[in-house]
């Protein structure tokens, strides 16, 4: 690899979003005609990464990046391979076709500048997103994938059903994301690799670590949501509320297929394993068989193909976790082929309800003389979905047979499974690409006709594609298929299918799906009506219960929240020195911290006994007082008290400033209360005395044994013997205490000046809002502040 | 002072008798500086057109002073400068390591976009009773705590920070505001002193005061002190400060009545330094009682983050809405303290520039979307995507953030904290960080759809009504936060490593200790 590629494929990686910086303006300029410039970029990436083929197909793998989080040993770093390969040209190459369709599409809209946005950047997220070497790197843009789907999905964000969609996708999908991120991370932790291409190296490694199974459902977590397996599909249909290049784009062509992506990335190193071999093909079967049914119910043509969506995806997932080589293969063929008439049809759908001013498939018909092209391109796209030559279709229906058809009861019931998939997928393809064209226009259904060049062309391109793709299935196989399928399965494969038929039972059990096919087709509205007979019996489905689910996690919040936030001031203070008496004393005690017992002091003067007598009776005042003010002054007694004693331990200083504080604090206080109406007494039921004289003795308790324990231990003299001995030598002050404050801690000093400072200013406002308002200023009432 | 005592004294047992290089003054430059100018605003209070003049050009100059105590930080290594030139531990010391200098940055940046949009949101008389010079002492004691070395010391700074932030508080005079500023200030009052009281105790225990010293002596005391204990208080006080559960009543009940600035700065600024007190009591004073309380912090921080998580998800009100994310990201933080390893505290140190920076935003921006769509209410106001599309993209650039998703600044130090936790096999506390994400996803994602995309709800007043908002004052310092938010998310390179190397710092505190003790030993 020469030092000159690497910086190519960055400016490649980056360039979409460069482009989406630019794009509300030159739509400003150009209007819709924007589209074929901005149309440039996908094509510069398309072939930027064309030039990869020879090297790729050739078996080489092309790694390149730099550093960027060293810190955190992250890379930005890429892996060209086949499977990556290929992604990234359908990536890029539809997304040529989706641009110009855009523009098409939204012509004159508002917001189209905004809309080509939000689409580059999608483009630049997947195919940062498939090209991701470094795990981190793949969560970023796996994780940017989500969040422009959700800002696409939400679009038109005046419908309520667009938001709800956009909402609906980002939490499924962003929630997924994170078991993606789990399950990286533990990758990471148990291999101690961060790149995928190091990864891959390691055989076996995953598949024998004891945490084999949460990194399994983490990844699977991932992958599902993201890739709509039921029973997380619901987003997937609801998403069709974004524009039409979004459903075709995101919606089938590429994001959804990004957890295929996943599993198909980490098959070599997952993959092989009973839980791989089980959950998959379970989860991707019933996907398979759910998304088809739910597809026959509806009539909207964007969500037929929506839950046709679903259950390719399911196919996909199935196949990858079958097991076998072959199945690999049909995984790589019909991903490749999915994406082509998937995305035709999805652009078909946009162009007839663009032109005929309908999607209700039982309101459209007989538009095939008028529209012609998207006729042609939607029946050969159908084709392709049934799985009919001369088309890539057939190609991978004839291997997913080929892959499925093993000895045994399980292989067995997973052909079955197929067949009845690919039958109804048979159906609903036809049904979207014949019924709004054939037979009688119905009443008052629009005068359509094509398109201009830039609706069509998206749909006629991919159909051209589908049909060419097959016709030289050699060289797609040598440079697409084999490449691809050799790095999903983590070994050399070849792929050898062609349209030339060979007799086996591949092609018996095809014949048998077409059969059932085309009995399925001309029962397609009973087959409706019974549908939706059934799922009005069920009533209940995951959208449903998604709301349900969002709207309990509120509730349960709210609940909760509610609970703990009660508004009431009390509680608050209750809870907070409850908590003070459990910090205390847990750790006191289970730590074996508790204070030895203190011995009773004998050398206690009278004067000493007797002021902390008279702080005791002070206190027992206080319990008894009557009135508030009567019990305020009596604290002042324990004050006065604590004051003598300070007085007598020789802390004069100290002893004045107690009295000071003391005297203001009752004066104030008694100010204060004669202002306030409050009761004159704080009368509290006997239990509300018992508990609140619990917390305070238990407080007061705890801090006490604290103190114990603390004075039990020698204390250290050096700063008391500091400030001795140099108080007046250096700092010249005979009084230490005033050193200190002024000199040794004069800084704190400094701060406390500016307490008092703020102090008044604050002040300052209180006393305007009394003055302005007469209201009563102490409203404690939970109802009617905090609490709405 | 008599003349008979006068002999000669060697000054050098008592005092630094160097002086300071020029460059070490930075240390003490934030507080100094911020001191002057909060003096100046005072004085002239009622000059109500002329205090923006001085006091963004103020907050610039903090901004630039803290960058510069950074760098010479990240240069030379904790820096130590006693005030009163007393040797340390007798003087008070401010010692500043990267964690510290770290933060003040931080805070001064997210005070400067406060200040610049107060000067469009604060009326004449929010001038006239002091937000300016509170703006500016509510600095001061932030970073006074961030950078002094002496833990009595830290305690007279959170009074300054809470006491100006008092003043703030009450500021708008409405009724409302009493509620919760009365709650506000008492519960706080009773966490201060909490604090307090554990002092006491640690000067008991110690004779000390200053923090390397304690450190030290922690680490060589030979009778049984009941230093578990101790810490299990201060972790008390400091979770109060810091707003974690269940000690967290007084910010939702306070945050959403202030002007919208005011909680602004709060959400930026406060509990981040509760935080930090309790990071360096337990990191470098108590290192070894923090690992035994390390599962009770792991569990506070677990049911923090969630229920933070789950209130917001409750809320109507978008700014009560945010005050429950501040509280879900305290339990984040608190997480990486109770991890201990250097990825987690790293992750700690990174999520707090990211929270002071990403919560000061969306808190403009909440006030912004008010004044666009007529009011705070998520369900009542709607349609600013439309009217205000710039306002909406930053907003959602801020709500990805906040949720940690990709590419935004939230991403990385909880992407940090997932392996961190996955490391020791703590899975429990990497599935709470990441349903806590999940949670504000949903949380944030509603207020999106309601107020931003949803079309105005009739009867709100047309697109005519919403207010012009001024390119200059009104969105300057959201998008300067916000495009710290994105580089952030897109480079994280040097601020993690700032992380890392403060977290060495913090868990191996020999450079600190060494920077108060050049000697290398106690006096």
């Amino acid at each position: 690899m020469d030092a000159y590629m690497p910086s190519t494929t960055l400016f490649v990686l980056l360039l979409p979003f460069i482009a989406a910086l630019f794009a509300p303006a030159l739509t400003r300029l150009f209007r819709h005609n924007a589209a074929w410039l901005l149309a440039i970029v996908p094509v510069v990436i398309f072939w930027h990464f064309a030039t990869f083929l020879p090297e790729v197909s050739n078996g080489e793998v092309v790694t390149g990046g730099y550093q960027w989080i060293p810190a955190f040993r992250v890379n930005f770093s890429w892996l060209v391979d086949g499977l990556s390969l290929t992604f990234a040209l359908l990536i890029s190459g539809i997304g040529i076709l989706i641009v110009l369709y855009s523009g098409g599409y939204l012509k004159g809209h508002e917001h189209l500048g905004r809309f080509f946005s939000f689409i580059l950047m999608f483009m630049g997220s997947m195919l940062g997103l498939v090209m991701s070497d470094s795990f981190l790197m793949f969560f970023v843009f796996w994780e940017l994938t989500s969040i422009t789907s959700f800002l696409l999905i939400g679009f038109d964000h005046k419908r309520e059903a667009s938001r709800r969609a956009a909402l609906q996708a980002l939490v499924v999908t962003g929630g997924g994301g994170l078991f993606l991120l789990a399950g990286l991370l533990l990758i990471w932790n148990v291999t101690g690799i961060s790149e995928m291409s190091l990864l891959l190296r390691s055989h076996g490694v995953l598949a024998d670590s004891p945490f084999y199974v949460a990194i399994f459902i983490l990844v699977l977590g991932g992958a599902f949501t993201k890739s709509a397996q039921f029973p997380l599909h619901f987003w997937l249909p609801n998403a069709m509320e974004a524009p039409t290049p979004v459903s075709a784009y995101l919606h089938s062509a590429t994001m959804v297929k990004a957890g295929v992506y996943l599993l198909m990335r980490l098959n070599p190193v997952l993959g092989g394993t009973a839980a791989w071999e089980t959950v998959l093909p379970i989860f991707g079967g019933a996907t398979l068989i759910v998304g088809t049914l739910l597809a026959v119910r509806q009539t909207d043509l964007k969500l037929m193909l929506a839950y046709t969506t679903v259950s390719s995806l399911g196919l996909l997932v199935m196949l990858t976790g079958f097991g076998n080589e072959k199945a690999v293969e049909a995984a790589v063929l019909y991903l490749v082929a999915h994406s082509m008439f998937k995305g035709a049809l999805f652009m078909v759908a946009g162009g007839i309800d663009h032109e005929a001013g309908s999607r209700d498939i039982t309101r459209l018909g007989g538009l095939m003389s008028a529209m012609p092209i998207t006729f042609a391109a939607a029946f050969a796209s159908a084709f392709s979905m049934a799985g009919l030559p001369p088309f890539f279709g057939f190609l991978a229906k004839e291997e997913i047979y080929a892959g499925l058809w093993q000895p045994g009861a399980w292989p067995l019931f997973l052909t079955l499974v197929a067949i009845v998939g690919n039958g109804l997928m048979f159906v609903i393809g036809f049904a979207v690409a014949l019924k709004p064209f054939l037979g009688e226009k119905p009443q008052g259904l629009r005068d359509a006709h094509d398109g201009p060049v830039l609706l069509w062309l998206g749909p006629a391109v991919l159909a051209v594609a589908s049909l060419l793709t097959a016709l030289f299935s050699g060289l797609t196989h040598r440079l697409i298929s084999i490449p691809m399928a050799t790095a999903v399965e983590g070994e050399p494969v070849s792929v050898y299918i062609s349209l030339i038929p060979h007799i086996g039972m591949p092609l018996l059990l095809s014949g048998i799906t077409i059969a059932f096919g085309i009995v399925a087709y001309r029962n397609l509205e009973r087959m409706r009506a019974a549908m939706a007979a059934a799922l009005a019996a069920i009533g209940w489905g995951p959208d449903r219960g998604f709301d349900q689910f969002i709207r309990g996690t509120v509730r349960l919040s709210f609940a909760v929240t509610r609970v703990i936030q009660t508004g009431r001031m009390e509680f608050y203070m209750k809870v907070t020195f409850l908590l003070l008496i459990v910090a205390i004393l847990v750790p006191m005690v289970l730590f074996d911290e508790l204070p030895a017992m203190p011995r009773w002091p004998q050398d206690i003067s009278l004067y000493e006994a007797s002021i902390m007598a008279i702080a005791a009776v002070g206190l027992i005042a206080v319990l008894y007082a009557r009135d508030r003010l009567t019990a305020i002054v009596s604290l002042g007694i324990q004050g006065f008290a604590v004051a003598l004693l300070f007085m007598l331990f020789g802390a004069p200083d100290l002893s004045f400033t107690q009295f000071m504080v003391e005297t203001l604090s009752v004066v104030i206080l008694a100010l204060a209360m004669t202002r306030l109406r409050l009761t004159p007494t704080d009368h509290r039921p006997v239990g509300k005395l018992v508990g609140d004289m619990a917390i305070s003795i238990a407080g007061a308790g705890a801090f006490l044994l604290l103190l114990l324990k603390v004075i039990q231990l020698p204390f250290d003299l050096t700063l008391p013997e500091f400030f001795t001995q140099y108080s007046l030598s250096i700092a010249h002050g005979r009084n230490i205490v005033n050193v200190i404050l002024v000199d040794f801690r004069g800084t704190d000093t400094w701060g406390e000046i500016a307490v008092v400072m703020v102090a008044g200013l604050a002040i300052l406002s209180l006393i305007r809002i009394s003055v302005r308002s007469s209201a009563r200023i102490a409203a404690n009432d939970p109802t009617e502040e905090e609490r709405r | 002072m008599a003349t008979s005592d006068k002999e000669p004294v060697d000054l050098s047992v008592a005092m630094v008798t160097d002086p300071a290089p020029l460059a070490d003054w930075l240390v003490i430059a934030p507080l100094v500086f911020g001191m002057i100018v909060g003096s100046l605003l005072l004085m002239v209070r009622k000059d109500t057109r002329l205090q923006p003049y001085i006091a963004i050009p103020g907050l610039v100059v903090l901004v630039v002073i803290a960058a510069a105590l950074l760098a010479h930080v990240v240069i030379s290594g904790p820096v130590t400068m006693t005030m009163g030139r007393w040797l340390p531990p007798f003087g008070i010391s401010f010692t500043v390591d990267i964690l510290g200098a770290l933060l003040t940055l931080t805070a001064a940046i997210a005070a400067l976009a406060g200040g610049i949009y107060g000067a469009g949101d604060v009326n004449n008389s929010g001038r006239r009773y002091g937000f300016y010079p509170f703006l500016f002492l509510m600095m001061v004691g932030v970073s006074g705590a961030f950078l002094t070395g002496d833990i009595f010391n830290l305690y007279v700074w959170f009074e300054v920070l809470l006491i100006a932030s008092f003043g703030l508080l009450i500021l708008g005079s409405e009724r409302g505001q009493i509620d919760g500023a009365t709650k506000y200030a008492f519960l706080n009052l009773v966490a201060t002193t909490f604090f307090l009281i554990a002092t006491g105790y640690l000067y008991g225990i110690f004779g000390t005061l200053n923090m390397a010293d304690i450190a030290i002596k922690a680490k060589t005391m030979e009778e049984k002190a009941p230093l578990v204990t101790l810490l299990s208080l201060y972790f008390l006080a400091f979770g109060m400060k810091a707003a974690a559960f269940p000690v967290n009543f007084w910010l939702p009940a306070s945050y959403h009545t202030p002007r919208v600035v005011v909680s602004a700065l709060f959400a930026g600024l406060l509990t981040k330094v509760g935080v930090y007190a309790f990071m360096r009591v337990a990191f470098v004073l108590f290192p070894a009682e923090r690992d035994i309380l390390g599962w009770v912090i792991a569990s506070i921080a677990a049911v923090t983050m969630i229920l933070g998580a789950m209130g917001a998800l409750a809320q109507t009100d978008f700014r009560r809405l945010l005050g429950y994310l501040v509280i879900s990201g305290i339990g984040i933080m608190f997480a990486g303290i109770a991890l201990a390893s250097p990825d987690g505290v790293s992750a700690t140190i990174f999520y707090a520039v990211h929270s002071m920076i990403v919560m000061t935003a969306l808190y403009l921006a909440s006030g912004l979307a008010a004044r666009a769509s007529g009011g705070f209410s998520i369900a009542g106001s709607g349609g600013i995507y439309t009217t205000h599309p710039f306002l909406a993209a930053v907003t959602l650039i801020l709500f990805f953030a906040v949720s940690g998703l990709p590419p935004f600044s939230g991403l990385w130090p909880k992407v940090i904290l997932v392996k961190a936790s996955l490391d020791v096999g703590a899975w429990w506390l990497a599935g709470a960080v990441l349903l806590s994400g999940f949670l504000t996803t949903i949380a944030v994602g509603r207020v999106w759809v309601l107020s931003y995309w949803r079309p105005a709800p009739a009867g709100t007043g047309d697109e005519q009504d919403a207010e012009n908002l001024n390119p200059l004052i009104d969105y300057a310092p959201l998008v300067l936060l916000t495009a710290i938010v994105v580089a952030l998310g897109v480079f994280p390179q040097q601020v993690l490593e700032l992380s890392q190397t403060g977290t060495e710092q913090l868990l191996n505190p020999i450079d600190y200790i060494r920077s108060v003790f050049p000697s290398g030993g106690e006096q």
